[in-house]
């Protein structure tokens, strides 16, 4: 909606004439029909159950169908302790998954391993295979965070361009949808990490 | 319950030749165990599952520990003669004992509702010698227990019926129970680092530049 006057817009919409642009109208629908992939790894899980159920509904926010297969699902909310051995599985999950897809990283866990992260079976955060869209501390983080991070995640779907320079990640045919799973190595997994998708901050310090 | 030693007793009189030591908890648990001998581990385990007076029948936690090299100071007085006069005198031994990892069963008896009898065994050594037989013949639920210490600690349990890793994956080649298990360094991003974990997330910092203007700043 970069091209008409708000104002002008506005007074048409006083006249009973409303005026929309493609992008908008397709990012509303998107925003307001979003499928999560329905599979949890730990106490998180519980969580995103108690949101799904009725008294936090996330129906509200056109959430509730929890798919089964990654073939039909647009967000996959990683709620709970993403262990080594299953690091590979959720990497494989989310490259079935069709584009354009979401990642929320749910609970401290998640996002780098938590109480776990200095253990020796827990991956110190997901973000280290595949991109994470919104992050939500927490151990766990109650519904209501939850839910905030859906907005969030609504927002954000709300502000992508559909054409442009600056147009979403999902519509350049350059930009990856999949990503290499990690294989089992001797000590560790093969890459610890995917450094195409994980950038930590440098650090400097004395 | 039997005391302790009325059962170290029966146990070297039935398993003939079995050799049992009880290993004192001077704690607050006062939960002292009994070592067996590895050789006749299986005859004692059965022993105290069949017999009708004890009868434990349920294995209910099985695990490892793992015991480094270690030496061990005791300093006793002695008397000394020295130049005609007599003095007490502080003579320092020190002891060195090889490590060796050691599996711990927890038995109770369903049927008289006794227990915890604690039995231990212990390895020859911490690496090839890390050999124990296998109490799943006796205890069904030893299993998977016994599976979880192979994987941890790396004791080889012989003649257990599925002897495989049960957390970690198959190519991993650690015990990462055990306490010279170094983990792999991935400590690139370590937000509020302190002791060991500071340690290795020193190595990934990018070293301050030693000359950055602001020693040319001066006061006017």
């Amino acid at each position: 909606m970069g091209e008409i006057d708000e104002g002008l817009r506005s007074e048409l919409q006083r006249q009973g004439v409303w005026v929309t642009s493609m992008q908008e109208l397709y990012n509303w629908g998107r925003k307001n029909s979003i499928w999560p992939l329905q599979f949890g790894l730990a106490c998180c899980a519980i969580e995103m159950i108690a949101t799904a159920a009725s008294r936090y509904d996330i129906a509200r926010f056109g959430g509730e169908v929890f798919r089964p297969s990654p073939r039909q699902a647009d967000l996959m909310i990683v709620a709970g302790t993403v262990t080594k051995k299953m690091a590979p599985q959720i990497v494989r999950l989310y490259n079935q998954m069709p584009d354009p897809k979401y990642v929320i990283s749910m609970g401290a866990c998640a996002i780098s391993g938590g109480p776990f992260k200095q253990g020796y079976n827990v991956l110190k955060g997901i973000d280290r295979y595949i991109p994470v869209d919104v992050y939500i501390p927490g151990c766990p983080p109650r519904p209501e965070a939850l839910l905030h991070a859906f907005m969030e995640l609504q927002r954000k779907i709300d502000s992508q361009k559909l054409s442009g320079a600056d147009k979403a990640g999902f519509l350049k045919p350059e930009q990856p949808s999949e990503f290499p799973v990690p294989a089992f190595g001797e000590h560790d997994l093969q890459p610890p990490a995917n450094p195409d998708v994980y950038h930590p901050p440098k650090l400097e310090r004395v | 319950m039997e005391t302790l030693e009325q059962i170290k007793n029966r146990a070297e009189l039935a398993a003939r030749g079995a050799k049992i030591d009880i290993v004192a908890n001077t704690g607050p648990s006062q939960q002292s165990s009994l070592l067996i001998d590895n050789d006749h581990a299986v005859a004692v385990a059965q022993f105290l599952r069949d017999h009708p007076a004890l009868g434990f029948d349920f294995c209910s936690n099985v695990t490892g520990v793992d015991w480094l090299d270690r030496t061990v100071k005791k300093t006793v007085k002695v008397k000394q003669t020295v130049d005609g006069v007599e003095k007490e005198v502080d003579q320092t031994t020190e002891e060195k004992i090889p490590g060796y990892l050691e599996a711990v069963y927890h038995l109770y008896s369903m049927k008289h509702k006794h227990g915890p009898l604690i039995i231990r065994m212990r390895t020859a050594n911490r690496a090839d010698g890390a050999r124990l037989p296998s109490l799943t013949p006796i205890w069904r639920s030893a299993e998977l227990q016994e599976r979880e210490i192979f994987d941890l600690y790396g004791i080889h349990f012989e003649s257990h019926p599925d002897l495989r890793r049960i957390l970690m994956w198959d190519e991993f080649v650690d015990h990462p129970m055990r306490k010279d298990y170094r983990d792999p360094d991935d400590y690139e991003w370590e937000p509020t680092p302190h002791d060991d974990v500071l340690e290795r997330a020193k190595q990934h910092y990018t070293p301050r530049p030693t000359l950055d203007g602001a020693e040319n700043i001066t006061a006017p």
